[in-house]
């Protein structure tokens, strides 16, 4: 372990981890869908918008109210077959996919968690667009379990069952575009309990629950799973990183949002000192700004509606363009809230004159807003209506400044830094799903599952290579890429069928037919037992199964595709004649090589059969042929 | 629900009741939440309690300790009063709630969701509407649509005109979708009314962001302030958000059982379509009545005893004995094909033919038009007087019947009534492009 940055326990580090992760069953959750993507041209287009609805005391979420102020319009990619009218939010949903429910009970086990006696659906909302209700479903399934680390036992406080959202595909015309393919596939949520101490323990928690996820039928490859994580020491506030996709990366970012954290604290005591005050007044300067160089501005100005709005924040010169983390100071803070709002960026203070501005224009202004030594302001130029909401955002976000660290989900970047999403939902926005009847969970179906669970990949890959003799490379493959089961079930009908043989054939050769665009799906079970079968029983030569691998791809049966390649191995006769031809035929160089003769006949044999002979059986015949020879 | 048995005893016993803050423990778990009332479907030994977080889960009370850790607080809802902003400049429009709810109130406590019913709710929920005018709301019933029946169209009506009376430039009713066409077309016989009258509802439950109620309110306050003096139905024209559709309230049928755009219109086409502010006629040569052109009446006289028949393969001809036998007024049948019914169901609508009991056709095509002429058990039925009614809908037949038969109970004076068109509830001619194949 390297030397870490900060004494994380002296600052009173506390990390969650919450992972998604896509489940693998056959339909949807709520409706019998396929659970795939496409990439099909969307054959449908839906066109909504969304309202928060008025929780109780006229409250509305604090997440929810700031999307509906970017008056968000959505439009949904829709497909004939591939989605329906649940995606669509045109019908109500359908039962809880059973599936979906037994893959999360062998989860929960092996996660030591107690599973609830009943999962109740509920519905969470979610104005962004991403779910076409504007909630997602959502429950749990189990809670109170644990994984061991080296630091000691991390529970899993729960265990959720959930909806996927809609896949975001773009943006036009202000509205933002999704794909309904996504909507409704099954993902498990993992939350552990927020108090992992130490970036390394959180590394390990995450690799072991990797493990139980690929344990079972989840979804592998690019977005199939998403962790977020969350930080908090003991002065700052709970951050959510949204989207942590690299182990590798966890603790750079762990590093970067304490020193974030410690720095945001530094800034709000050196405000507290000066007495530091945040003005909600919101001033036009459009008119001091009007002959201005700036092209950024110029060319705002140019649009209708358009205008320069500034705020003024009293004490807080020189701390905006203070660095929080690697490269990002306050004032980007400041601007990743005001881009929210539909603007492009902001000024200030601390960074003019610059971008065109000039410092006479600087001057102005700060005459204008009647600024004091101390003081400092923020610029937005862009219509006037988005300017002014984006203001509003600054003004919030500053004021959290005098306090310290703002609650916030962000999001995180590839450098291990992290940027602002949106504020931490509240917790009070679910109600219960009347449309999906309590979902009763027998304990039977629990211990059931429970008695047959799984082995872990890492256990799995052990017991293969060495029950079958197979490299440590095969078997690391085999279950890596989830086919240890698919070679297992064709061993146990094969036993006498060379494993290695089956394992290279499964990783290897039908992997590169996939990959140059056969329909490996064709090759199920049953078909590659048959074809396994042909060499087994010794009907082709083993080096011939790729042939035949290619015609199932295209619906010939393995029989048909012997007789239309002519694979048929010879009979030991044809092959003891051939052999007995060539070494008639090269009988001087016997009598001169004796054996050293092999190698050149065995080539020539080869030749000769056109691969319809294995090697084994030539090279057994030839030789005692040669060995006649030498003995007459 | 509430909780039974043991459970039941024990949690009075322990004085812990709904909403109360509660901790359980079990073997290697504990949980702190609210406790809640029992969904539909739930075991009996079964506690459900809402999380910190939200959730709502189930706790099999076996082997469980159960504590009350404080009382729960009654939500109390107490909302400010909005500022109606009423004006001079505004129209004035009247909201009447029949119980489908336009506006949700959820408490995301106990997860419980509050219908909206009076004036304030509604107008807190969509603040937007006094801009447009000066809104009054009334909640006249809370039914589902399926339990409307006719005594509660009078007295619809009876609000309607009361409103109309006391000056609203237009009326929108706020009604569940599955009945809303029946009313819609009863209330268009009852009155006659000199402003728009709009039917308008949800085919997702106003307490979801993604709702149509909000939609269909706004377009239904631009018809309500437009110049189309009818009784007219107000919803989603297609999947999609901003476009709403005017039907005529004669002719429009629920079509779909979950989708927005639910209702069509049948041998006709809406008469406008309103997109955000926009409200534009969609044929210039379909003819609508226009506000003031009328004087407000109303005539609320309606039969009670009145039968929808729809004929099918096998049906049992003693059905109709049943309604003769029972002393009802009127008959509709939804015939097949042109309108018609098995020789067997003929020979009954013969005895009802005895007994002067009107007997109306309409056709279970739904689309088109009845025509008695073609084959013989048509002509059979002209015969015993059957009534056909050209391209009348069978649901609006059997409202217009039942108001005819509150009219008069002079047979030929209800086959005149049937048989004339009072509310564009029929027409002479029909345009190739009415079906849902163009």
């Amino acid at each position: 372990m390297s030397e870490d940055k900060f004494n994380y326990e002296e600052l009173g580090l506390m990390m969650g981890l919450e992972i998604h992760q896509q489940l693998d069953s056959k339909t949807k959750l709520f409706c019998r869908c396929p659970n795939s993507l496409t990439d099909k041209q969307p054959e449908r287009r839906i066109y909504r918008r969304l309202r928060p609805t008025q929780s109780e005391l006229g409250e509305i979420d604090r997440a929810a109210y700031e999307e509906s102020q970017r008056n968000l319009q959505f439009v949904y990619e829709a497909y004939n077959h591939h989605t329906c009218l649940v995606e669509a939010d045109e019908e109500p949903p359908a039962k809880l996919n059973q599936e979906a429910v037994d893959i999360s009970i062998i989860l929960a086990s092996l996660m030591n968690m107690k599973v609830v006696d009943e999962f109740h659906t509920m519905r969470k909302q979610v104005i962004d667009g991403s779910n076409t209700s504007g909630f997602q479903r959502t429950g749990i399934l189990a809670t109170d379990g644990y994984v061991e680390t080296d630091f000691g036992n991390v529970t899993i406080e729960t265990l959720g069952l959930e909806e996927d959202a809609a896949r975001r595909i773009g943006e036009e015309e202000g509205k933002i575009v999704f794909r309904l393919d996504r909507l409704g596939i099954p993902l498990a949520e993992i939350t552990t309990s927020p108090d992992m101490h130490h970036p390394e323990q959180v590394k390990q928690v995450a690799y072991q629950l990797g493990q139980i996820l690929r344990s079972t039928k989840v979804k592998r490859g690019l977005g199939t799973i998403r962790q977020d994580l969350n930080i908090s020491i003991r002065e700052g506030s709970r951050i959510e990183v949204k989207g942590v996709q690299d182990l590798e990366l966890m603790p750079t970012i762990v590093e970067n949002e304490v020193q974030r954290q410690l720095n945001l604290i530094d800034i709000a005591k050196q405000l507290q000192e000066r007495q530091a005050k945040v003005e909600t007044c919101i001033y036009d300067v459009t008119e001091l700004l009007e002959s201005t160089e700036s092209k950024v501005v110029k060319s705002i100005l140019e649009e209708s509606n358009s205008g320069v709005l500034a705020i003024k924040l009293k004490g807080f010169k020189g701390l905006i363009g203070r660095e929080v983390q690697p490269g990002k100071r306050l004032g980007t803070e400041f601007s990743e809230h005001a881009k929210k709002m539909g603007v492009s960026g902001l000024f200030h203070t601390d960074e003019l004159p610059n971008y065109g501005i000039t410092q006479e224009e600087v001057d102005r202004i700060n005459t204008d807003l009647l600024l004091e030594e101390n003081d400092a302001f923020i610029l937005v130029a862009g219509q006037k209506d988005k300017a002014h909401n984006a203001l509003t955002e600054v003004v919030e976000r500053a004021k959290e400044a005098l306090i310290g660290v703002p609650e916030e989900t962000r999001r995180a970047q590839d450098n291990g830094n992290t940027e602002y999403m949106r504020p931490l939902p509240t917790a009070s926005r679910m109600y219960v799903e009347t449309d999906i009847p309590t979902e009763i969970i027998d304990p039977q179906r629990v211990e059931k599952i429970a008695s047959n669970l799984p082995e872990l990949p890492v256990v799995k890959k052990e017991r293969i290579q060495k029950e079958y003799s197979l490299s440590e490379e095969l078997a690391e493959q085999l279950v890596q890429r989830n086919n240890a089961d698919l070679f297992e079930e064709i061993k146990k009908e094969l036993p006498e069928m060379d494993a290695t043989k089956i394992a290279s054939d499964i990783v290897s050769t039908i992997r590169d037919l996939k990959r140059d665009g056969y329909d490996v799906s064709k090759l199920d079970k049953d078909v590659l037992v048959e074809i396994f079968a042909l060499v087994n029983d010794d009907v082709i030569p083993a080096a011939k199964t790729e042939v035949i691998f290619k015609d199932a791809c295209e619906g010939i049966t393995p029989e048909d595709s012997v007789k239309k390649n002519n694979l048929e191995k010879l009979s030991e006769d044809r092959i003891l004649v051939g052999i007995q031809e060539i070494v008639e035929e090269n009988k001087s160089m016997i009598e001169e090589r004796k054996m050293g003769a092999m190698g050149p006949l065995m080539g020539k044999a080869m030749a000769k059969f056109q691969g319809k002979a294995d090697g084994q059986t030539v090279s057994k015949l030839l030789t005692k042929e040669i060995q006649s020879i030498l003995n007459s | 629900m509430a909780y039974e048995g043991y459970l039941k005893e024990f949690l009075e016993l322990s004085d812990i009741t709904v909403g109360d803050k509660i901790k359980v423990t079990k073997p290697g778990m504990e949980h702190e939440g609210m406790l809640l009332e029992k969904p539909d479907y739930s075991n009996e030994n079964t506690l459900i309690v809402k999380l910190s977080s939200g959730y709502n889960i189930g706790i099999d009370v076996k082997n469980a300790k159960i504590e009350k850790i404080s009382e729960g607080k009654k939500p109390k809802i107490e909302l400010d009063p909005v500022d109606k902003q009423f004006s001079e400049e505004k129209d004035n429009l009247s909201i009447l709630s029949t119980g489908g709810t336009v506006a949700s109130v959820i408490d995301y406590k106990t997860g419980a969701v509050h219908p909206a019913f009076t004036a304030d709710d509604l107008l807190r929920a969509t603040p937007e509407l006094v801009d447009y005018a000066n809104i009054t709301a009334k909640a006249i019933f809370n039914i589902l649509s399926e339990n409307m029946k006719v005594e509660y169209w009078k007295e619809t009506a009876q609000a309607v005109y009361d409103e109309i009376n006391n000056g609203a430039d237009g009326v929108i009713i706020a009604h569940g979708t599955d009945t809303m066409h029946y009313t819609a077309s009863a209330l268009s016989f009852m009155l006659d009314t000199p402003v728009p009258v709009v039917l308008t509802g949800a085919q997702r439950s106003s307490d979801r962001p993604s709702s149509d109620a909000f939609t269909n309110l706004m377009a239904s306050v631009k018809a309500a302030k437009s110049d189309i003096a009818e009784v007219s139905i107000c919803m989603h024209n297609n999947e999609d958000d901003p476009t709403c559709d005017l039907h005529r309230g004669t002719r429009a049928r629920k079509m779909h059982t979950s989708r927005r755009d639910t209702f069509t219109s049948i041998n006709m086409n809406p008469i406008a379509t309103i997109t955000n502010d926009e409200i534009t006629i969609n044929d210039t040569e379909v003819k609508y009545t226009k506000r003031g052109e009328v004087e407000l009446a109303l005539n609320n006289e309606i039969s009670e005893k009145v039968a929808l028949i729809k004929m099918y393969p096998g049906i049992d001809p003693e059905i109709v004995d049943i309604y003769i036998d029972r002393d009802y007024e009127g008959i509709v049948i939804e015939g097949t094909g042109l309108g018609h019914c098995s020789d067997e169901v003929i020979d009954k609508i013969a005895r009802a033919n005895d007994e002067k009991i009107p007997v109306v056709m309409t056709s279970q095509c739904i689309f088109g038009r009845t025509n008695m002429n073609v084959y013989s058990s048509g002509r059979r039925l002209l015969h015993y007087n059957v009534i056909p009614v050209s391209d009348m809908l069978p649901e609006t037949a059997y409202t217009k019947l039942s108001w005819a038969c509150g009219q008069t109970d002079d047979a030929d004076e209800i086959r005149r009534i049937m048989q004339t068109n009072l509310k564009g509830e029929m027409d002479t001619t029909l345009s190739q492009k009415y079906f849902i194949k163009n």
